[in-house]
């Protein structure tokens, strides 16, 4: 029985544990140098002896229960491959930053939640010293202290939903977790701005300034003021990493991997844990990818995780529904705001796609080149269809979220490589 | 660990990346974008956005953000 | 006069234009979005060089003259890039290949190896003939389909996206949304073209051939034509169901470099094959080995239509009144569009076809099907 967990952060590392645990030849293929994923960036993470961990290790495509597999420096030509034949696959992809554009959003010195904590956790470097913080969801606060470790100041954390919520909702969050935010609110209480977001980023060459507005509910402006800064970051939840869950026909719920209570996905053999199948944080990731790295292996139902992952997902739900993305955001563009970074597409642009009746994933990029560029619209495919769904007012569209996530290719590799490729691995 | 960094040496250290290396030295941007020359440095910083791009080794289009340097590597960026 | 024309690709969108300039009330049908199937998974080839005389090669040229007019001023990334054929290894096949075409009124002129590396000085120095073809051009083929449908728009037509048809009797055309009532239908519906016959109760032998296309990082100006192998030719013309590559490279207005091509015949079977991916690279490398070290950011699929003698059915279907054809373009359909419309419509109306339309006539050998 070979089991393939790929990711190895919270979710990926107690799958990984769970599945050896439970007696079957398990590999865990990560792409970082050490594990941990982003969640415990800066401090390594070790996995049970018995798994053969693939460090700097990417998937970058999958055939059936095939995987395809590089392994060396990051972007490197010179990589190893190797292609790994599982019996069960565990997904634990994680999330990256959903960032909504504004106006300057491209100026070097604007850099996501996730850069900024990367950062300062892995290079301990600030991204600046006068920062502000803006976006939704409590993980804006472990930023803004990692960034005040390194020694920026952050002038506003700009929330822009009310960021309390779920405070009302029964059995919502753990004892622990109200503690873990009580201290965030003695800490940085002072900087806390719910209901307010950076809505434009000024500067030629980098960022100086930015507007911070006041919002409505909807997330319309209702107010602004320009405050001088040398860097932002910004951060709206986060983006489900699904390539690899659509490459293997994984079907998908509302832009999550669905699963049932063991981690199994639609596919045979394929299981999915963490981030790519909902946003709950590191705790739930973990009980997720126990349960799901032993129901890969085929072994015991470990109860106790089992119980865990039912309250994570309360909270989960109760976390989500209190950050939600308000479309009043459509309102902080100008014409020529920049929504596909790679390719230059502006708002002006997917505005004209949209009146060529534009309605499908595929016409849609062709039309306006939104998501054609090196990240594959990894970054700017979420707003760019929510905009074009938006224009679109009463006319039929065809946008599915796992169009927006097929790329066969889930990661660059060099010509020569896939060239190269020996009879065996095919 | 010594790297030559668009032509200058300097020094690095186990663990840095490419990008941290960078934005140490001072710099915030190094690419500018193929249609309107807008300035790019690291935006995502987890290797997901391809705005930090390098030339390593006389390799293009290697992420800044990703890449552990090594001793001896050879970074050249577009500028400035 | 109305017309519903059944898919809103390139293929549907030239018959549309067409049938309306001739004054004719036109619907187009599109079960998903516009232009959105094959028209969106094509390279955009407007070509001659890959056809030896005959009908094909008589549609393209008419249709390569049409192209122009048809667009005005609306840009479809038209790039008069031309083509150029290198071979490898004996270059009598060429040779002989380009002498025909140029009976047949193709600009087909030998060019020395040394002619092709000063054309392409990435190309590999193990050339050892060439062929350049200036009259081969490239569009970006979602923005042709979309002008096109735009030209129907202007003068009165009806785009309706995400409606299906499901019938066709004396009423009209049975669709996911009721019965639309019209005197023609236009089955137009590329390589689902078989499917949607079964539908109207006329099927013909049009089938889906798959190809694959390999995109590179955006690089500066490297590959400026449509640079293929010689082998290409072959394996357009040929029907076996097993894999077949041959090289086709060429770049984008966006500065990615595609590289083609595969035919499979797989059915709808969209799932990658690695081992494809593989041979389109190992030979692009070979024809341009300073791309070796260039990231491949994106693969993607298609479906070709395919009919049984490799030529385009377009015409009446003598079983079924009222119900015309025009798809089995297989990989060419971007560039005999505008010349199939043209046909479609003179045939509909009874005006006097520009070509003579009998080798592309629906109750050849082959293409019918028994009900």
């Amino acid at each position: 029985m070979k089991v393939v967990v790929i990711g190895g952060g919270p979710a990926g590392l107690a799958a990984a544990r769970a599945a050896a645990g439970a007696g079957a030849d398990t590999v865990l293929v990560d792409s970082e140098p050490t594990l941990g994923g982003q969640f415990h960036r800066g401090d390594p993470q070790r996995v049970d002896p018995r798994v053969r961990h693939l460090a700097n290790s990417t998937v970058w495509a999958v055939e059936g229960m095939r995987l395809h597999v590089r392994t060396g420096p990051a972007d490197s030509p010179s990589r190893t491959g190797e292609t790994l034949n599982a019996d069960a696959v565990v997904l634990a992809t994680g999330a990256h930053d959903r960032v909504v554009p504004f106006p300057g959003w491209d100026l070097p010195g604007v850099y996501t939640a996730g850069a900024a904590q990367a950062l300062a956790k892995g290079q301990k470097i600030a991204i600046g010293h006068r920062v502000v913080v803006s976006g939704t969801g409590p993980f804006l606060l472990p930023v803004a202290e990692s960034l005040k470790a390194v020694g920026a100041e952050v002038l506003r954390i700009c929330d822009a939903n009310t960021g309390l919520g779920w405070l009302g909702r029964p059995r919502a969050a753990s004892p622990a977790k109200l503690a873990e935010l009580l201290g965030y609110a003695v800490r940085l209480g002072a900087a806390w701005r719910p209901r307010t977001a950076v809505v434009a980023a000024h500067g030629e060459d980098r960022v100086n300034a930015v507007t911070v507005a006041k919002l409505n509910p909807d997330w319309t402006i209702r107010s602004q003021e320009r405050v001088a800064v040398d860097a932002v970051c910004v951060g709206h939840g986060f983006t489900p990493r699904l390539e690899l869950a659509v490459a293997a026909g994984c079907v998908l719920t509302d832009g999550f991997v669905q699963v049932d209570h063991t981690g199994a996905t639609s596919v045979p053999g394929w299981y999915a844990a963490g981030e790519v199948t909902g946003i709950g944080g590191a705790d739930l990731a973990a009980a997720e990818g126990e349960v799901a790295g032993a129901a890969a292996a085929r072994g015991a139902c470990p109860t106790k995780a089992l119980a865990k992952v039912r309250s994570g997902r309360r909270f989960a739900a109760a976390l989500a529904d209190a950050h939600p993305i308000r479309p009043g955001w459509h309102t902080w563009l100008t014409d020529n705001t920049l929504i596909c970074r790679c390719e230059e597409v502006t708002y002006k642009d997917l505005r004209a796609a949209v009146d060529l009746e534009a309605s499908g994933t595929r016409t849609f990029k062709l039309t306006s080149r939104i998501g054609l560029g090196l990240c594959q619209g990894r970054t700017c495919a979420r707003a760019a269809v929510d905009i074009a769904t938006a224009l679109s007012g009463d006319r039929r569209t065809f946008f599915t979220p796992a169009d927006l996530q097929r790329r066969p290719i889930a990661t660059p590799l060099r010509l020569a490589e896939l060239a190269s490729l020996p009879e065996e691995d095919l | 660990m010594r790297v030559t960094i668009d032509g200058v040496p300097s020094q690095a250290t186990p663990g840095q990346t490419v990008a941290g290396a960078l934005l140490a030295a001072g710099r915030t941007s190094w690419r500018t974008t193929r249609v309107k020359s807008r300035p790019r440095g690291v935006f995502c910083g987890i290797g997901v956005c391809f705005d930090c791009l390098v030339t390593v080794n006389g390799v293009a289009d290697v992420r800044a953000c990703q890449r552990l340097l090594v001793d001896g590597d050879d970074i050249r960026t577009e500028g400035p | 006069m109305d017309v519903v024309v059944v898919g809103a690709g390139v293929i549907g969108a030239a018959c549309a234009d067409a049938l309306s300039a001739a004054g004719l009330r036109v619907t187009v049908l599109d079960r998903g979005p516009l232009a959105s199937g094959t028209s969106a998974a094509g390279e955009g080839n407007i070509l001659v060089s890959d056809k030896e005389p005959g009908p094909e090669l008589d549609l393209a040229l008419s249709s390569l003259s049409r192209w122009p007019a048809l667009v005005g001023d609306t840009d479809i990334e038209w790039d008069p890039k031309g083509g150029l054929v290198v071979a490898t290894g004996d270059p009598a096949p060429l040779a002989h290949f380009a002498a025909v075409q140029r009976e047949a009124g193709v600009d087909a002129r030998w060019i020395t190896p040394a002619e092709a590396l000063e054309r392409e000085p990435h190309l590999t120095t193990r050339v050892t003939a060439a062929v350049h073809y200036p009259q081969d051009a490239q569009v970006q083929p979602v923005l042709a389909a979309q002008a096109l449908l735009s030209n129907v728009r202007r003068r009165g037509g009806v785009l309706r996206p995400g409606v299906t048809v499901v019938g066709l009797d004396a009423r009209g055309v049975h669709t996911s949304e009721g019965v639309i009532a019209c005197d023609h239908v236009v089955n137009a519906c590329g390589p689902w073209s078989g499917e949607v016959s079964r539908a109207l109760g006329a099927p013909i032998a049009i089938a889906p051939r798959r190809g694959m296309v390999l995109v590179t990082a955006p690089l500066p100006p490297t590959v400026h034509h449509k640079v293929y192998d010689a082998d290409y030719v072959g394996a357009v013309a040929s029907g076996d169901a097993d894999l077949q590559t041959s090289t086709v490279v060429e770049s984008t207005a966006a500065g990615t470099i595609l590289i083609g091509s595969s035919r499979e015949r797989v059915g709808f079977d969209e799932s990658i094959r690695i081992r494809v991916l593989r041979e389109l690279a190992r030979k692009a490398v070979a024809l341009f080995p300073s791309l070796a070290d260039v990231p491949v950011m994106r693969a993607y699929g298609g479906f070709r239509p395919y009919a049984p003698d490799h030529l385009p059915v377009i015409g009446a279907d003598p079983r079924v009144p009222g119900l015309w054809h025009a798809t089995g373009h297989e990989g060419a359909g971007i560039g005999l569009a505008a010349a199939t419309g043209a046909l479609l419509a003179e045939l509909l109306t009874g005006a006097t076809p520009h070509l003579d339309p009998t080798p592309f006539r629906v109750d050849r050998p082959g293409v019918l099907e028994c009900a």
